[in-house]
């Protein structure tokens, strides 16, 4: 009984960090632009450096 | 990111200024804009947004407009800011994404202490466990809910009532009665079905919408098509750049070659050739000269004119389509979805139902709490779960089937609508056929390799639409360039050259029935080079098909009667030619005045009217953008059995939502007498609901399974 009174607020808090933290992204827009997003790993930052 | 309010001391305040840049699509091209805007002097970050087609930049208020816009020409990207005017697009998805994501929280904790008081918990842990669970899904409820609740309250409000409303109704007195069994410690309680229920919903709802949005990317396509402006010759000879809305009838433009005209007007000076395909379909540019009457929205392709306004603006022939074609769709936004005809019949049933289990409980003495308890149950067993999911599911799963057939569906509607069609009427230029001539293949057969190397470089000098279209098909079978000399191009003659000491030419024929070039080499025979609109490849097979599942065809073409007669003779099918945006309207009212269900294939302006009009359209992707914004599917390569592809899925589309629809409303028969009767716990609600949910889906999925759609016939 004891393990579940620590279990289940560790539970809930977690899963609320998690609610948080996708309310964030979404107040921060992250998901304003995803065509975009997918896109952008595709682009060189270090055109410059190259020989 | 991009809020540029904070209270900043003005003289260091950085504004930021949104670019269109339409014709940005994959990470090469966001990263050149990005560079490009970063390497003004004043900018200090400039963000891509793909889906939006759209750049926000951050600058010194002292940098103007003019400069970014000159710099990302610079890189070859066309951009305009984003007026005012032009509503953004609103993302539909979006104001889901946070319910949902509440839902589903909500709903995976409650199912975990749920699951335990199942399983036999009692006692102090069981009354913690229901307060834990209120504590959770009340707020939960109250916020993912609002959704449906707010749309239920604004169809009652109007005496009406929708999907939500039952919906509403089920979750607000499942909420209820939970929380009075949780206040008074009782045994039973409601709240993980009924945030499942919400979570379940809320994913139909979704899908729906991000179907709805991934079609919305061009807005107001039809008013940048018209020139934004033109060059204004004042009566004293000063040159003026003015906005196409300062446009005054009586103003003299001056029309540089390669600009699109912003009004309509007469020529007083100069003669050119204007490509009008924009509004009529014509592929073949139209030679203009002085005293000729030009449009607006036509481009100049040859030599500068100066053009007095006669109309301009809302007076234009391309502010005319437009108006024709947001009255067209008026008719169109009246269609009732399925599903909310489905919950017509739905909601009074459900709640009759569960009147009549409360009165006959009541009535054999039951007490009130336990009948009271008894109606919910029923009302929570019958809450449209499956129902929900049956449309937008089955629709997602089609959409995205079409796609990698290189169909875009629009939205789930459009498949609704296209189910119903029983009759096509199809544009001839550029939808039936390709939309720009081509060589005859049959002679580029015949012509000796070195002729074809020449007629290669030859055509490769000229910017002529035919031109263009030799090299195309002389480049693609691998001829190679010879090289010449003295290449000179006479406008409206040919070009000519000289290869090997050997004058050569590649011009207008002296008589010649219809379009050809002659390809001439000094002391050899002439080559006669006919050109020809053609139809699209596999059109015969497509039309073939459309007629195996009884939809009849027939053309509706702005162009004359004898290159329709051509087209007619070559599919078998009915066709009028030489129709108006206007008459074309009128016959696709017609024949949905004689009951057909009409589906418009075109891809010009001139089509917009009858693409809004028709119960459902399909444009190439070739199309102008007005007839990609007025089509409900676009449809990408140059095979025509798009058509049928796309009306033998919207029909297995149909065809599994009623199925749908049978295996939701047959889980209900099952499931009603049980609540009725009063068997009905939490894990029975719960167990039933989830696998009904699951069944939906799992045959919706079936849509993806390629065979079925394409199966002769599919979906009678």
């Amino acid at each position: 009984m004891s393990s579940v009174a620590i279990l289940i607020p560790i539970a809930l808090l977690m899963g609320l960090a998690g609610l948080g933290a996708f309310f964030w992204a979404l107040k921060r827009g992250q998901f304003d632009d995803l065509d975009g997003a997918a896109n952008r790993i595709l682009i060189d930052d270090d055109m410059d450096e190259r020989p | 990111m991009t809020s540029t309010a904070h209270a900043e001391p003005s003289h260091d305040a950085e504004v930021t200024t949104v670019l269109v840049v339409p014709a940005m699509h994959c990470a090469g091209c966001m990263g050149k804009v990005e560079r490009a805007m970063a390497a003004v002097p004043g900018v200090s970050t400039a963000r891509v947004n793909l889906t939006a087609r759209q750049v926000s930049v951050a600058h010194a208020p002292a940098l103007k407009l003019p400069v970014l816009i000159e710099a990302l020409a610079a890189t070859g990207f066309a951009s305009q800011p984003l007026s005012d005017d032009i509503a953004q697009p609103t993302s539909a998805v979006k104001p889901l994404l946070a319910p949902l994501a509440v839902a589903g929280f909500a709903a995976m904790n409650v199912m975990l202490l749920s699951v335990s008081v199942w399983s036999g918990a009692a006692g102090p842990t069981r009354i913690v466990f229901h307060w834990l669970s209120a504590l959770i899904a009340v707020p939960a409820i109250a916020y993912a809910g609002r959704v449906f609740f707010t749309s239920a309250w604004a169809a009652l409000k109007h005496a009406r009532t929708n999907m939500d409303v039952p919906i509403s109704i089920g979750v607000l007195l499942a909420t209820g009665l939970s929380l009075y069994e949780t206040v008074t410690l009782g045994a039973e309680t409601y709240f993980d079905g009924t945030l499942m229920l919400l979570l379940f919903l809320l994913s139909g709802r979704a899908l729906d919408a991000s179907m709805r949005d991934r079609a919305r990317a061009g807005v107001d396509a039809l008013l940048r098509q018209a020139a934004t402006g033109a060059t204004i010759v004042g009566k004293d000879g000063a040159i003026q750049w003015l906005a196409a809305r300062e446009l005054v009838p009586g103003m003299v433009m001056r029309v540089a070659a390669g600009e699109r005209l912003a009004a309509d007007g007469d020529i007083i000076v100069g003669a050119s050739r204007f490509d009008r395909s924009l509004l009529t379909g014509e592929s073949a540019a139209i030679p203009a000269q002085t005293g000729d009457h030009v449009l607006a929205g036509t481009l100049n392709l040859a030599a500068s004119v100066d053009v007095k306004v006669a109309a301009a603006g809302a007076d234009t022939s391309l502010a005319e389509i437009a108006r024709l074609m947001a009255d067209a769709g008026q008719h169109r936004s009246a269609y009732v979805r399925i599903a909310d005809r489905a919950s017509r019949l739905y909601a009074p049933v459900v709640h009759t139902l569960a009147a009549l289990s409360f009165a006959g409980w009541m009535l054999t003495g039951a007490g009130l709490h336990q009948s009271l308890v008894i109606a919910i149950a029923v009302l929570i067993i019958t809450c449209p779960c499956a129902l929900g999911l049956a449309v937008p599911v089955a629709q997602v799963v089609a959409c995205g089937a079409l796609m990698r057939m290189g169909v875009m569906v629009k939205d789930g509607s459009a498949l609704e609508r296209m189910a119903a069609v029983t009759r096509i009427v199809i544009d001839k230029t550029g939808t039936l056929t390709v939309g720009r001539p081509l060589p005859d293949p049959a002679v580029l057969d015949a012509l000796p390799a070195d002729a074809a190397s020449v007629a290669l470089a030859l055509a490769s000098h000229s910017r002529h639409p035919l031109s263009r279209a030799l090299v195309e098909a002389l480049a693609a079978r691998g001829v190679l360039a010879a090289s010449l000399t003295d290449v000179s191009e006479e406008a409206g003659e040919g070009v000519r050259a000289t290869w090997n000491g050997v004058r050569i030419a590649l011009r207008r024929p002296e008589n010649a029935s219809g379009m050809a070039c002659v390809l001439d080499i000094a002391g050899r025979p002439t080559w006669l080079i006919p050109f020809a609109d053609r139809l699209r490849p596999d059109a015969a097979d497509a039309l073939s098909r459309l007629e195996a599942m009884r939809a009849e065809a027939s053309i509706l073409s702005g162009d004359n009667e004898a290159a329709v007669a051509e087209a007619v003779r070559a599919t078998g099918l009915s066709a009028i030619a030489a129709a108006t945006p206007a008459s074309k309207q009128s016959v696709i009212a017609a024949l949905q005045a004689q009951g057909h269900k009409v589906m418009m294939a075109g891809d010009g302006l001139n089509d917009g009217p009858a693409l809004a009009a028709a119960d459902a359209s399909i444009a190439p992707g070739t199309a102008s953008d007005v007839g990609r914004q007025a089509a409900d599917f676009v449809f990408l390569g140059a095979s025509l059995l798009a058509l049928p592809r796309a009306l033998a899925m919207a029909r297995a589309t149909r065809r599994v939502v009623r199925q749908n629809f049978v295996l939701a409303i047959g889980y209900n028969l099952l499931a009603v007498p049980l609540a009725i009767s009063g068997h009905v716990t939490p894990l029975i609600a719960a167990a039933a609901m989830s696998l009904s949910s699951l069944v939906v889906i799992g045959n919706s999925l079936r849509l993806a399974l390629p065979m079925r759609a394409m199966a002769p016939g599919g979906g009678q």
